[in-house]
């Protein structure tokens, strides 16, 4: 019974926050909707035992990504009304067939699995007493080759956007 | 109902009674100390040497009419103080205020441990509601619909996002001294004394606690600024400077929901200055005199203890406040991104050396 409530209340509140991204007008409450669903499925992880992927959630999606798109939308000041008309060629039609794909998907999931789930994982000793030693240990022996990839990937990516933002000419006229 | 439901109840209401007490102590106090400090005599009328003053500002502010700005947003205008609030009350849950105590009841023995909850990512929980809590500044400012909110609102983000940065990574050190990110495990391991390879040197270090603000007096001092900032207190308070931003971002507040934003400041003035002494002054660790007084101040003595500390900082807090004038805007930004971070980078690096070096020995040995 507890785990129902538990699934079922943060997962009401991810649909919702979800719809809200879609339906809302104004480009705030898009964002703070996107911030629900993010907590949601953080809690979502709590009950799964995933407490570090919960809180990683939460510091860097819903915490710092979330912030930056709130403090973009307030700096170039776009909280008007949006503009209801499509930005891209054929949208409303690309995304009702991803929307109909996607239907398609889970209907096939729930179907094979017999319509039977498992809400509750129980408490695994490892997982709930070491998770951050659990991902270190795998992350930075199995895994460092693709691990430090990604690293140079995140630096090459932080250049260039310095290098694109930078304007080398009006900084010379500023001098 | 089970014993452990009833244990998570209780302890849920001390922390609300703890932090609102403490709150009205915490006003009164600042206003008595920077009123010392500056040849005043500050409030003494409510109460004996004015303690109830706070009281008395509280009922005030709950009485008086909570207006609407026209032009607010008024989703995002009543969900703000909430924001606010939420985050700084769960913040206080994962502070240790003590060792496990062992309670008899019904001829069984419980025991209790004195913090809410003893998470295995502390560390991570507590970074991330303090970035959860950036929100509420955010969305008063926007929601308001008056310039001088929204001006004040962009300053926080900013200013909040770029001292997190500096404050995560003041903590990593700290974290690799005590390897473990539950912030019990981190009290615990600061127990005992210092102690040395080198024989003279050993005799001087072991009357010394073995606290992390020694070994690791950089990450307390980059720790320590970042949470002035973080919380907005002078010189840092560019969010609500009175001078250029009226009140910042709750200038349009009024009421009841001006009041949750003041008690959600000095609640997270509060809660960092105990994570502080958490961390880095060995939290609810000293000498509880076991055998000169009675059996039950071993149990109230480490939660004393960590309250001496605590508002030992509290009162740095406020003499910096009543100290140092306000930074200019650029000048925070520099500080944060080109000082604070690189130092606490380099920091973490030379850390990480000798903390190899203590376990692996040299690499050519």
């Amino acid at each position: 019974m507890v785990d129902l409530i538990l699934f079922f209340i943060p997962a009401a509140l991810i649909i919702i926050g979800a719809l809200i991204v879609v339906f809302a007008k104004n480009p705030v409450h898009n964002a703070m909707g996107l911030v629900m669903t993010l907590v949601s499925i953080a809690i979502i992880y709590i009950t799964l035992n995933a407490t570090f992927v919960a809180m990683v959630q939460m510091l860097v999606y819903a915490g710092a990504v979330m912030t930056l798109f709130l403090f973009v939308i307030m700096m170039i000041g776009v909280d008007k009304k949006e503009q209801s008309s499509e930005s891209i060629k054929g949208q409303t039609f690309l995304v009702s067939g991803v929307f109909l794909i996607l239907i398609s998907i889970l209907g096939y999931v729930a179907i094979s699995s017999e319509f039977k789930w498992d809400l509750w994982f129980e408490a695994v000793e490892f997982a709930v007493e070491g998770t951050p030693q659990l991902i270190a240990g795998t992350l930075f022996t199995a895994w460092i080759f693709p691990f430090e990839i990604i690293s140079i990937l995140l630096i090459v990516a932080t250049a260039a956007a310095i290098a694109l933002a930078y304007d080398s000419k009006r900084r010379k006229n500023d001098v | 109902m089970s014993i452990e439901l009833i244990i998570s109840l209780v302890k849920a209401n001390i922390v609300l009674a703890v932090l609102l007490t403490n709150t009205i102590l915490l006003i009164w106090f600042e206003r008595k100390v920077v009123a010392g400090m500056q040849s005043r005599v500050g409030p003494d009328r409510a109460g004996p040497f004015g303690i109830l003053q706070t009281l008395a500002d509280a009922i005030k502010l709950l009485l008086k009419e909570q207006i609407l700005p026209s032009k607010a947003d008024r989703a995002m205008y009543l969900l703000a103080p909430l924001i606010a609030l939420v985050p700084s009350f769960l913040i206080f849950m994962i502070i240790p205020l003590g060792p496990d105590i062992t309670v008899e009841w019904q001829n069984s023995l419980y025991t209790i441990p004195l913090v809410g909850a003893d998470l295995n990512v502390g560390v991570l929980y507590f970074l991330a509601l303090s970035s959860i809590a950036v929100y509420s500044v955010v969305l008063a400012g926007w929601s308001s619909g008056s310039k001088y909110p929204l001006l004040g609102g962009v300053r926080a983000s900013a200013q909040m996002i770029s001292y997190e940065a500096a404050m995560g990574l003041a903590l990593v050190p700290v974290i690799l001294y005590s390897g473990s990110l539950s912030l019990v495990d981190i009290v615990n391991s600061q127990s005992g004394n210092l102690s040395t390879s080198i024989p003279i040197l050993n005799t001087i270090v072991s009357f010394i606690p073995k606290w992390n603000i020694f070994p690791q007096f950089v990450a307390f001092g980059i720790f320590f600024i970042a949470a002035v900032a973080e919380v907005n207190r002078a010189p840092f308070d560019l969010v609500e400077a009175e001078q250029e931003l009226v009140g910042g971002f709750h200038t349009e507040y009024s009421g009841f929901r001006f009041a949750m934003f003041f008690l959600a400041e000095y609640i997270n003035m509060f809660n960092m200055c105990a994570i502080t002494a958490t961390f880095f002054l060995g939290g609810w660790l000293g000498p509880t005199f076991e055998g000169i007084l009675p059996p039950i101040f071993s149990v109230i003595m480490p939660i004393i203890w960590l309250g001496v500390k605590t508002f030992l900082l509290l009162f740095v807090f406020v003499w910096i406040r009543a100290t140092l004038p306000r930074l200019r805007y650029d000048q925070l930004m520099e500080l944060g991104w080109k000082r604070m971070i690189p130092i606490s980078l380099v920091w973490l690096i030379l850390s990480a050396i000798v903390l190899g070096l203590r376990e692996f020995g040299l690499p050519w040995s």
